[in-house]
Formats: structure tokens, C-alpha cells, sequence
């Protein structure tokens, strides 16, 4: 079980406390309607899907309840750093 | 009958007697023995039949890599346990084992005849064979397999023991009791942390119980052990698993080794331990050879015959010959012969061997045969002589015996190093993988680490032989009983990664894992491939480390501990009234309440009429309720829901509906607006935390700007919808501070006053058809808001109604279930509801997936009606729809059954589905084949019943 550090409770938790939440950095554009079917379609369903350092959202909801983003190294499952939501991507 | 006890030795106690049975036979042993050395010492050679070919089966380890000596231990009703190793069942009075695999007995078995018909079991023999036809699968070979392939039989009662389980921190978590393992906890406890030392065993010691003369050094490390209050021991528990960042998870088996009637407490124990460091000591296994009859009762590893003679005080034999490609295997010959032991010949592959060994076995007048290979085996039931060759293949003869101890090399014990995902590196010496690499906090000692003098020796599996390999009947997985051939076979079929190769063979695939077969058949393909193993690759290594129980796994978490039930405040009313319940996302909820004799059927048309015709009351408590506040509310719904928010007036309800940004339909529910800054939202009662969740997700993390704050309100408030012509009636009397009249308060408006003196939000709205109220009460008031409520309706009839009821008069008037009449691929236009999608809205969660390609494509899956030509014919939900009864199999099937109930109010079925291009096949008959049947069915408007929606107004 990992243990995962919540960047607003500064405090690691076991991973059941926390939900996984997709891939970072992926905003919702102001105006979806100004994407084309081809680019849209990429913001919904096409993922980096690294081996190795990836940016991934984690919520504490068994916590504090505070979405927030890590890099984790998908092939040793390492946490590597994890960092409020709205910091820029690490 | 070979095997016998010693005159002296062992750590077992000779003044204690244990009465046992084995197979039905009284027998005995003494206190410290296990079930096979006890056995063994009756000259018990026969413990099983394998797997496959049913060939009589020995012992061929002392330890937990045992793949032969299964048995069943029963314990009494519901407390059999299949498939232990028989020399880790540790022996107590009134032990009741039985050998396994056999038929009808383990001497004679019948099935044994696969064996002389082996050629029709070669490698990917099940793959290839029982592949057609079809039917004669079920009648014929899947029975015959079952007879044939079985290990022991699968308990078939509630296993009636408890099973504790507990979570625990420590410094230093060694793995393993030997001496490495041993030393390395009594080198951190010195540093004053927590220790916690585990070991598989009865008692701590592990390789270091087979050798006296350390007996007197683990007697002082014990007690210094014992002594230290920062140190915890726990023998008979083995670690299972390695998780992330040392996270280790151990069973403690706590009374198996005790006589039944002493048996107090949990069986077992699961421990979750999470540790600084992790310190592996988990030693090494021997390796067997292959060769021609390896497998014969009596041929075993030389290390479990010394463990049995030094720890046991027992000889397997009273001829025994030694086959070694290792320094190891004349190290336990002589260890043997020193223990008494008779040792006949040492055979080693190797031409020449260390002076001082040599030397030893011939001042122990043991005679060698340096540069010799077993080639075979002679008996059927046991050993009864091998035949031997130079160099396997040149001139030979034959050696009496009636055992025979392979000595083929160690292989370090680095499973829980591999769940760790510690890389591994090859070591020609020890012809077997070493760690090498770990991100973890996490190191090996001993054995395991490749730290431990065994001394040296060929990395040879496969001895060799004068038969070529396609004709030798020479074992490497003895469980799964997989042949040097087979992985030959599997070579030469075009298998190259030892990943294939396993699983076509079946090689390392049993219940051992290939803890005594890995190493052979990688070095096996191997040779056949010409290739080092380096380039063959090395199959994983998965938790668990042995098998386990799942009342382990489970621990307290079992029967009504399983999962929570959730119940709501009105719960007991219903189990008063003997209501039939079912589970919706964990809560318990009544589904009818029979009356009688009254079956499902009736009770639910029952409950029908009297909504329809009078008034029911419904527990409606479950449904997911979200508080939206803030000055932002309005404009966060809005983007969230399809429909528009920021115009609906305070005092009225709407129903929304939410999508996944992907434009499918993931929740929906009527929702009031109370303020203009304030929301009472419903979700469906299996999507209340999922709903909670997303919102909070584009709260927090897409619109942080907006002003809102989302509670959960789900528990807080009891809800019991009144529904039916006489409802208004009902409630009436009991409430005050609201105009219930249909001009003040009409359909879709919720207001707030006070019922039986309480607090409620009253929610005027129907999920029936029927003119209806939804009353929002405090939780704690809800069951005496409920009681009150049921008082006042006797004077109209009133009736309680479950979920199954709510589900036909729903479907009566067409109304969704989301997740039943949508599965997660439904838009609001496939599912008929795009009148609720905000034409005007520039954006929302969902809205520019409405405008892909294919979800304005044509042909799409849309929900309609269904009415049966026979009336009284009720689909199956869930069942196909096609176009053209007629058409060949497989048929093109456009659609399915998503609700389908028998309408009381209409006398007849209806259904609802979703069929391909629905809405343009109005009128048209489609049809639903079923087993033995094919019923047609019209397409009509998913609208059941009081289309215009008159009775809402009553
Ligand atoms: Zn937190």
C-alpha cells in the first residue's frame, strides 16, 4: 500500500485514503466549442501514458477532501513530489 | 517401507507420543515431529498422486517448497483444509490427514493409466485437444478433467472459524529466522528501535534446526530474542508479500497446530506490518535434478533427508544413494552417515571432486562415482535400486538402494524481493538468480542474498541420459507434472520467452509457484534453445509466497462484517413489517411488502393499485442529497447540468441532468432551489458520492473562482414520498406553515414549514405519475415523521410500497433508471430526454461531446417501448432484441431489453429498450429470441400510462 503525501495536510497517508484522478495538467478550455472534433477528442481520450515520470491527479478524500497533483514513476510506482492544485507543473 | 527412526538425535521430544491417521490408518509420532517425518519414520514412502498422470508421489522437500506430499487435514465439519504440504503440517493428537489425487485408493489408482498412455498428454495438450466441438465440452470434457486434474476437493461448508487480522509499525522487519535472519534482528534491536522477526516455521531457526551443532547458539539467540521488549517474534507466520514502500502483509496460523478440542480463538491472523527497513533472510531451496524416474516415492532433495535425520531423527532410507552435481550434496551425505544414516554411493556428474570431500566419503566407506548420472530409477511405488552411467550416457550399473537424494544446487529465495520489484542478477556460481537492485528500503542476508557457503557445483538441471528427451519420462514440475520433454516440445512448437513457455507447459504454474522447477526448466530451455538463460528471461514472482485461506485474507471482514449496511431511520419499521429487502449501493432498502402468502408478483401489483388508486408511502430516504451554497450556486449548476439553473425561481424544483464531459448520461434527479444562493440537490442513491466527487472535482480544480460550497446532505434527511390521489389528504393535518393547495404549492415546487412539529422541506413531485409529495425531514424525526404519517393514512388506505413497486410505476410513465436504461454509452437524445439539454446554453459539462460525429450520427441506440404480442409474456431484462427472426446465427442483434415488468395498472407487460435507430421503428415488430422461444414485441413510445400527465394535477 503506498503511502502518499497530502501537500494540504503535510502529512503522508495510507492510499486508501486517497482516490486516483487521471492524468495533470489537463484544463477544461473556456470554450470547448472552439475545438474541433479532431482536438477535442484528444483532450477527452488521448493520455501521455509515460513509462516512467508521470503527472497524476490524487484526492484526499478520506481527508481533507483536496484535489492535487503528483509525479509518480509509473514503472516503481515512486512518488517522486506532490503539489497543490494550481502550481505550475513540476 | 523403508524409512525408520533413529535410535537417537533430532529435536523432536521422545517422551511425548502423538496419536495421528493418516488416509484412515492409526499411526503415531513424537511432539516436534511433522506429518511427514512422523510418517516417514513408519516407513511411509507413498503420499500422493499427481497431478496429471496420477503417478505415485514421495516426498521431495522437508520444507515449504514441497510440491508432492498434498494432503487434506480435516478438522472437523466445515474446517477441512486442502492441499498442505505435509512436511509443514506439524503433528498433534488426533491429526486427521488423507492423501490426495487418488482412485479410488493411493495404492492402487485407476487413473494411473493416463500415465502409460502419456504420449496423449504432451505439453498444450488441453489447449490443443478439448478445443471442439463445442458441446461435448461441457458433457464430456470438462467432467473427465475435473475426475482426472484436481488437486484436493474445495471445501463445500461455511468454514466456521474466526480470523483476526491488525496492522503494526516497526523499525526493522527481518524476514526469515535463520542464523542470517537471526543476527540481523539482534543487530537492530541493539540500536533500540522496533524489531519484528517472522518465520514460516513452528520454531525460529530455519536452516540452523537441521545442524546440532548450533543448537546450543540458538538457544542463547532465542532467549536474548525473548528477552528484548523492542523485539517481536512470530514463528508460524509467513510473509506473504512484499508491498509498496515496505508494506508487508503476514498470516500467523494460531491454532492448526493444536488438537482440536484445544483449539481456542482465531485460527489466523493477518498481519499488515509497515516497516523502515525490510530485511530479507528467507535462505535458498534446493534444486532437484531431472533425470529419467526422478519423481519415483523415495527420490528426494539431500537437504530434506538431512533435515529429517538431524531435525527429525528420522532416515528416509536404509540404502541411500546420493546423485550431486554439488558440494552441498556430500556435505548432507556425510552429515547423514555421521547422523547414522547408511549412505551406499555418492554419484556426482562431476569428475573432479574437492580433495577433502572425496576424501571423507571414502574414510566414511561410502563408495563414489565421480563423472556418473543416475539414467534411471527402478520401482513403482518406491525406489528399489538406480541404474547409473558415465557421464549419463556410457557404460553402466546398477546400485542397490532404497532412496535416492539429489543435490542439483541452491536457489536463493528472492520472491518477496521480486514483489518489491528488486531487479535480479544471474550468478554463474550459484547457477540461479541473485538481488541485485531495489528503490526499497529493503535488503537481503544469508542464503537469499547469495551470502551463505554451500559450497560449489555445477548449474545443471537436466543430467544427461542415453534416451533422447523426447522418449525420458524425467520430471521438472513434479506438481503440475511437466516433463523435460514438454519444454522441449514447447521450444520446437515456437515458444522462445520463458513467459510462453510457462504458461503453455504449465511449468511453475501449481500451487508451489516453481519454487523446486523454475530455475530447472529456464536452464532446460536453455540448453534446447542454445541460449543463455540471461536472454530467456525470468517469469515474476507474485504474492502469496505459499498458498493462503481466504478466511485470512478476509479477516473480520466477513458475514454481516462483509460490507457496511447502510440503513435508514425507517428501516426497522419495514423489518417490522416483514418487508423483502434488496442492497443498492450498500444500503439495505425493502423492496415489497408481501402480505401473506403473497409472492414477489402479487405484492408488487398490490402496492401498484393502491398508488394509483389511493396512496402508498414510500421510504425514499437513500436518495443522494447534495447542499449547493454560495453566491455563485445558480451559475455552478448551470455549467454543471444540462439544463438551464440561473432561471429557475426560489420554491421551485427541476429535474437535471448531469453528464460525464464525454456527453453520456451519468446521474440525474430532481433538484430545489430554496434561495437564490442556496440548492437541495438529488442524486440517484448509487451516484451520491460519485456526483460529490466530480463536482468537487470542476469546484476545486476547473472553477476555483466560483463561489460555492458542496455538503453532503445524503444521511441528514429522512424522505418519504406520499404518492397517490388521496396523498394531499394524508399529510394535511400534520402539516403547518404551508398551502398545500394545488394554486399555492403546484407540481415541481418545494417549500419549507413544519411537519408534526418538525422542520421539513416539502417537496411537491412525482416519481409515480401520481399526484405526490416527497417530505424532507431532520433524520432524527423521520422515523416519528414516518409513524405519524402511516397513522393519519389508515383513514385513506394507505399502503406501503417498496423498490421493486417504485420501479414498475416509474416505468409506467417512462421515467429512467440511470445505470438500468443507461449504461454509461446513452445521451439524453438517445435516452428521449433532449428536451432537458439547455439549447441556449453556450456551454456545460458534456456540450460539445453532444456535437461529435458519432453522437449525432444516425442509427444510434435510442430508448422506446416495448409491448409484447402476448400480453402476459414478460421480457427478460437484459435480453436481445433482432430484427429478423429468421436470420442465421450469429444474428445481427440491434438492441436489448433494459426494463421489463407485468403492469398491474394495464393489465399486461411492458419493457422498455434501447434498439438501434428506435424512434424511426414506431409500430414495427421486433423480436427477442430466447432459449426454446422467439418472442415478438411492438415498438411503441417508452409512455405507458396517462400520457398527458393529468394525474400529477390532482
Ligand atoms: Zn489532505
Amino acid at each position: 500500500m503506498l503511502l502518499i503525501h497530502c501537500p494540504y495536510c503535510e502529512e503522508a497517508r495510507p492510499e486508501v485514503e486517497f482516490v486516483y484522478g487521471g492524468e495533470a495538467h489537463i484544463a477544461r478550455p473556456i470554450d470547448p466549442s472552439a475545438f474541433s472534433d479532431a482536438e477535442w477528442e484528444k483532450l477527452l481520450y488521448i493520455r501521455s501514458n509515460p513509462r516512467g515520470r508521470h503527472h497524476e491527479r490524487w484526492r484526499h478524500t478520506h481527508g481533507c477532501g483536496r484535489f492535487f497533483n503528483a509525479v509518480r514513476d509509473t514503472v516503481t510506482d515512486v512518488f517522486e513530489t506532490t503539489y497543490k492544485a494550481g502550481e505550475a507543473r513540476k | 517401507m523403508s524409512g525408520f527412526r533413529l535410535a537417537d538425535g533430532g529435536r523432536i521430544d521422545r517422551r511425548t507420543k502423538r496419536t495421528f491417521s493418516f488416509d484412515g490408518k492409526a499411526s503415531w509420532g513424537y511432539a516436534g515431529d511433522s506429518l511427514a517425518s512422523a510418517l516417514l519414520a513408519q516407513g511411509q514412502m507413498l503420499f500422493g498422486r499427481s497431478f496429471k498422470y496420477h503417478r505415485p508421489r514421495g516426498i521431495l522437500g522437508a520444507g515449504v517448497e514441497e510440491p508432492n506430499a498434498l494432503v487434506t487435514v480435516d478438522r472437523g465439519p466445515g474446517r477441512v483444509t486442502p492441499n498442505l504440504r505435509a512436511p509443514s503440517v506439524a503433528l498433534h493428537d488426533g491429526l486427521a490427514a488423507t492423501s490426495q489425487n487418488r482412485f479410488p485408493s493411493l495404492r492402487f489408482d485407476m487413473v494411473a493409466l493416463n500415465d502409460q498412455f502419456g504420449a496423449f498428454f504432451p505439453a498444450g495438450f488441453y489447449n490443443k485437444t478439448f478445443m471442439w466441438p463445442r458441446a461435448a465440452w461441457e458433457k464430456v470434457y470438462e467432467p473427465i478433467i475435473r475426475r482426472l486434474a484436481g488437486l484436493g476437493d474445495s471445501p463445500t461448508t461455511r468454514d466456521p472459524d474466526h480470523y483476526d487480522a491488525t496492522y503494526a509499525h516497526c523499525e526493522t522487519l527481518v524476514v526469515g529466522a535463520g542464523p542470517a535472519g537471526i543476527a540481523a534482528a539482534l543487530e537492530a534491536a541493539a540500536n533500540g528501535g522496533r524489531v519484528f522477526l517472522l518465520d514460516e516455521q513452528d520454531e525460529i531457526g530455519g536452516g540452523a534446526l537441521s545442524d546440532p551443532a548450533q543448537w546450543a547458539w540458538l538457544a542463547e539467540a532465542s532467549a536474548k530474542l525473548a528477552a528484548m521488549d523492542n523485539v517481536t517474534v512470530l514463528s508460524r507466520t509467513t510473509a506473504i508479500g512484499h508491498y509498496h514502500q515496505n508494506f508487508v502483509v503476514a498470516a500467523e496460523r494460531l491454532t492448526d497446530h493444536l488438537p482440536v478440542d484445544a483449539a481456542h480463538g482465531p485460527r489466523e491472523k493477518l498481519w499488515r506490518i509497515r516497516a523502515g527497513e525490510v530485511v530479507l533472510a528467507m535462505g535458498a531451496i534446493e534444486r532437484p535434478l531431472v533425470f529419467e524416474g526422478n519423481d519415483v516415492p523415495g527420490v528426494m532433495l539431500a537437504s530434506a533427508a538431512r533435515t529429517f535425520a538431524l531435525r527429525y531423527g528420522v532416515a528416509v532410507g536404509r540404502k541411500l544413494v546420493v546423485m550431486a552435481v554439488h558440494d552441498s550434496g556430500w556435505r548432507d551425505a556425510l552429515a547423514l552417515h555421521a547422523a547414522g544414516v547408511p549412505i551406499t554411493a555418492i554419484v556426482d556428474l562431476r569428475r573432479d571432486i574437492a580433495p577433502e570431500l572425496a576424501e571423507a566419503a571414502r574414510d566414511a566407506r561410502i563408495a563414489c562415482y565421480p563423472g556418473y548420472a543416475v539414467t534411471k530409477v527402478s520401482g513403482r511405488l518406491a525406489v528399489d535400486g538406480v541404474s547409473i552411467a558415465l557421464a549419463g550416457v556410457g557404460k553402466g550399473l546398477k546400485l542397490d538402494c532404497d532412496a535416492v537424494l539429489m543435490a542439483g544446487g541452491w536457489t536463493p529465495t528472492v520472491h518477496l524481493w521480486s514483489h518489491a520489484k528488486g531487479s535480479l542478477r544471474w550468478d554463474e556460481n550459484w547457477g540461479a538468480f541473485l538481488p541485485d537492485k531495489t528503490h526499497e528500503d529493503l535488503r537481503c542476508v544469508g542464503a537469499c542474498a547469495g551470502a551463505w557457503d554451500f559450497g560449489s557445483g555445477l548449474s545443471v538441471g537436466l543430467l544427461p541420459a542415453p534416451k533422447p528427451l523426447h522418449e525420458s519420462k524425467a520430471f521438472v514440475d513434479f506438481q503440475n507434472d511437466v516433463k523435460a520433454r514438454d519444454i522441449g516440445l514447447a521450444v520446437q512448437e515456437g515458444f522462445r520467452s520463458i513467459e510462453h513457455i510457462k504458461r503453455y507447459t504449465t511449468n511453475g504454474m501449481a500451487t508451489d509457484q516453481g519454487k523446486t522447477s523454475n530455475l530447472n526448466g529456464l536452464q532446460i530451455a536453455s540448453g534446447v534453445l542454445s541460449r543463455p538463460v540471461t536472454e530467456i528471461g525470468l517469469t515474476t514472482f507474485r504474492p502469496p509466497y505459499t498458498p493462503q485461506s481466504f478466511g485470512a485474507m478476509l479477516g473480520h471482514h466477513k458475514e454481516a462484517l462483509f460490507q457496511p449496511l447502510r440503513k435508514t431511520v425507517i428501516d426497522d419499521w419495514a423489518d417490522i413489517q416483514g418487508a423483502v429487502y434488496e442492497n443498492v449501493a450498500q444500503w439495505r432498502r425493502a423492496r415489497y411488502f408481501p402480505q401473506g402468502s403473497e409472492d414477489m408478483d402479487a405484492a408488487v401489483a398490490r402496492e401498484c393499485r393502491a398508488v394509483r388508486s389511493a396512496v402508498g408511502v414510500f421510504d425514499a430516504s437513500t436518495l443522494g442529497k447534495i447542499e449547493v451554497v454560495g453566491p455563485d450556486a445558480a451559475e455552478f449548476l448551470n455549467r454543471m447540468y444540462t439544463n438551464p439553473w440561473k432561471s429557475l425561481e426560489p420554491g421551485r424544483c427541476r429535474y437535471g441532468l448531469l453528464l460525464g464531459e464525454h456527453g453520456f448520461i451519468i446521474d440525474d434527479g430532481v433538484s430545489a432551489r430554496l434561495a437564490p444562493d442556496r440548492f437541495h440537490l438529488t442524486t440517484t442513491t448509487g451516484g451520491a458520492a460519485r456526483v460529490l466527487g466530480m463536482m468537487e472535482d470542476y469546484l476545486q480544480t476547473e472553477w476555483s473562482d466560483l463561489n460555492v460550497w458542496l455538503t453532503s446532505t445524503t444521511e441528514q434527511w429522512s424522505v418519504i414520498a406520499v404518492q397517490g390521489p388521496k396523498a394531499r389528504r394524508v399529510i394535511a393535518p400534520l402539516v403547518e406553515g404551508i398551502d398545500l393547495s394545488p394554486e399555492a404549492f403546484p407540481h415541481m415546487a418545494v417549500r419549507e414549514g413544519q411537519i408534526c412539529g418538525v422542520e421539513t422541506r416539502l417537496f411537491r413531485v412525482s416519481f409515480t405519475g401520481e399526484l405526490g409529495f416527497e417530505v424532507n425531514v431532520p433524520a432524527e424525526h423521520g422515523r416519528m415523521v414516518w409513524d405519524a404519517i402511516w397513522a393519519e393514512g389508515q383513514k385513506h388506505g394507505v399502503t406501503p410500497y417498496g423498490t421493486e413497486t417504485m420501479h414498475v410505476l416509474r416505468a409506467e410513465k417512462g421515467f429512467i433508471i440511470v445505470g438500468q436504461d443507461t449504461d454509461g454509452t446513452v445521451t439524453p437524445d438517445d435516452a428521449g430526454l433532449g428536451w432537458a439539454v439547455g439549447k441556449k446554453k453556450p456551454d456545460f459539462v458534456g456540450k460539445r461531446s453532444l456535437a461529435r460525429p458519432d453522437i449525432v450520427a444516425p442509427g444510434r441506440k435510442q430508448l422506446v417501448g416495448l409491448l409484447t404480442e402476448d400480453p402476459q409474456m414478460v421480457l427478460e431484462e437484459g435480453a436481445q432484441i433482432v430484427a429478423d427472426p429468421n436470420q442465421a446465427v450469429p444474428m445481427t442483434m440491434i438492441g436489448h431489453v433494459t426494463s421489463s415488468y407485468h403492469s398491474a395498472t394495464l393489465g399486461r407487460s411492458i419493457a422498455m429498450a434501447l434498439v438501434a435507430g428506435g424512434r424511426d421503428r414506431m409500430g414495427d415488430t421486433l423480436h427477442i429470441p430466447m432459449p426454446g422461444k422467439t418472442i415478438s414485441a411492438k415498438v411503441v413510445a417508452p409512455m405507458f400510462y396517462d400520457p398527458e400527465g393529468s394525474r400529477l394535477n390532482g
